[in-house]
């Protein structure tokens, strides 16, 4: 388990790190970039399994099956969206200019 | 092992948002991301002590299969409320995972319980928000709700979300009816503060519900120990409210104007005496009128796009340009339903880079072009928001359009744009209407142009 003041300090390098990375991106990115965003906190797919996985009665299996289900949705979903975007300013580069 | 694939997750998902920072690498960044993603899912499976492996692959069936066909299918034009859906469903799933782990109410520690209320708060409110979000973006829902005394009811909903969350944290039993009770304000809330909120700022709202979303995550990762859940739900958090100040910025409107004034519903009457009349045009003269000029700039917006048009303009402009004349975009920060959606739209056209132009490279340039075609843009060339203190969009940054010789707007009748605002520049001297659908005026444009 990660507790304390080890927890705080992953919380406030990673906020950093969110902030740099994104300070940096010019305003045509910026709609893949929420798109890209958006799938990177798919991650909770995994948060979702293991609460499923750990669940017991029915209760906790139907929300946790919801719970996988719409992760699911957030990751594949984020990522085939932020996919076909970008694939766009590839074509274009190639074919433009 | 499997910390070492969390690991591993969270490196990629950094290095590939980082790589997406840049219109080169872009593409690589989000395969990065999506190896991340699989190495960290496939590792799960291997988490110890797992059990209900069937229901957890039919459940992942189900939800990735919906999210992989409609993503696939959408249109580009759609882009914004499918982004909202998808964000939701993260924040839904958030919220769950806090609903399963009270429910069991087996936590280590007092300050893991907490930080599970609070993330389950916020991932409900995320989860009903964006889902009002993209109602509203997708035409279900078209009126903003106002009522009087919306916001202390707003108010008194989440104070009465957050009462109940606190006796879920005191309380020696999480499950039962407190905590049913607490979700269901949180989600109502979720609704009830999306709901006046106008369609015209609803990409700043997604992005907000895009920040809280990762926080939600993050909360969520301290209170199941997961590392990886933690950094990228972090990392989005920051980089999501980031995005939306930046979107906010764009719109010259404050977050917290946004959140909390029905926009679009309080305005719509200070134009009213305008002066003057909307004169017609028929597409014959308009393509007379580019086709012998010096320089045009086109000002795309969402209506252009909403009508496929982009393709037949880009063709017009190749016409345009074989006849000698110069032909520039001007892209407004907020044209489309969000900052950077036209480049992409006009990217899928196969517009190149280099004739596309930002606000402020392009405002010096209006007066020397011979025409500013407009078309489906209303609210971005308004020029009462230089001028007019009483309009709802005074001091948001506008294309200079009405300082162009002369103007052409392409639309497809007589109403008020987005945010519902009568459009001063339609009736000034050196303007003129050209009625009709996007698309269809285009065509007709390129015929004409063909024929001189």
């Amino acid at each position: 388990m990660i507790e304390g003041f080890t927890a705080l300090y992953i919380f406030m390098l990673a906020a950093f790190t969110g902030y740099e990375v994104i300070a940096r991106v010019p305003v045509i990115l910026h709609t893949p970039l929420m798109s890209g965003s958006n799938f990177v906190h798919g991650i909770v797919l995994v948060g979702a399994m293991v609460a499923m996985g750990q669940a017991d009665s029915d209760m906790e299996r139907f929300i946790g099956f919801l719970g996988v289900m719409l992760a699911a949705g957030n990751a594949v979903g984020g990522y085939v969206v932020t996919e076909r975007m970008l694939e766009m300013f590839k074509s274009s580069k190639g074919a433009g200019k | 092992m499997i910390q070492l694939s969390y690991f591993a997750a969270a490196v990629l998902f950094i290095l590939g948002l980082k790589r997406m920072s840049s219109p080169v690498t872009a593409r690589g960044g989000i395969v990065w991301a999506g190896a991340g993603m699989l190495v960290a899912t496939i590792a799960t499976f291997f988490w110890p002590d797992m059990h209900n492996f069937g229901l957890m692959i039919l459940a992942i069936a189900i939800g990735g299969g919906a999210a992989w066909y409609t993503g696939k299918k959408v249109a580009m034009t759609d882009m914004p409320q499918m982004i909202a859906i998808y964000n939701g469903m993260g924040g839904g799933a958030a919220a769950a995972i806090a609903a399963v782990e009270l429910l069991k109410g087996e936590f280590q520690s007092q300050s893991f319980l907490v930080l599970a209320v609070i993330g389950a708060l916020i991932g409900s409110v995320a989860f009903s928000g964006s889902m009002v979000a993209f109602a509203k973006l997708q035409g279900l829902m078209k009126k903003s709700f106002l009522f009087p005394g919306q916001q202390k009811i707003n108010l008194i909903v989440f104070a009465a979300a957050i009462v109940y969350g606190a006796l879920l944290m005191t309380s020696d039993s999480t499950g039962g009816l407190a905590l049913f009770i607490f979700f269901a304000l949180a989600l109502a809330f979720g609704i009830m503060m999306t709901l006046p909120i106008g369609g015209a700022d609803m990409p700043v709202v997604i992005s907000l519900y895009n920040a809280l979303t990762g926080l939600a995550v993050a909360f969520e990762g301290f209170v199941l120990g997961n590392a990886a859940m933690i950094i990228a739900g972090t990392v989005v958090g920051s980089a999501g409210t980031l995005l939306t100040q930046l979107m906010a910025k764009a719109m010259n409107r404050p977050i917290s104007n946004v959140l909390f004034s029905g926009f679009g519903a309080s305005g719509g009457e200070a134009a009213a005496d305008t002066g003057g009349t909307m004169k017609e045009v028929d597409a014959s003269d308009a393509a007379v009128m580019m086709a012998f000029a010096n320089k045009v700039i086109i000002v795309p917006g969402y209506g252009m796009a909403v009508a496929q048009a982009q393709h037949k303009i880009w063709e017009f402009c190749k016409l345009l340009e074989d006849k000698g004349v110069t032909v520039k975009f001007a892209i407004h920060p907020v044209a489309g339903r969000m900052p950077g959606h036209m480049n992409v739209l006009l990217a899928e056209a196969g517009v190149p880079y280099d004739k596309i132009y930002d606000l402020e490279e392009i405002n010096g340039e209006f007066p020397q072009a011979d025409v500013a075609l407009i078309i489906g843009a209303n609210d971005v060339v308004n020029p009462v928001a230089r001028t007019d203190p009483n309009s709802p969009i005074y001091g948001m940054p506008i294309l200079d359009a009405d300082k162009a010789k002369n103007v052409i707007v392409v639309k497809r009748g007589r109403g008020t744009g987005f945010s519902g605002i009568e459009n001063a520049l339609f009736y000034l001297d050196n303007a003129r209407m050209l009625y009709g659908d996007g698309q269809e005026v285009a065509n007709k444009l390129i015929q004409e142009v063909k024929q001189l």
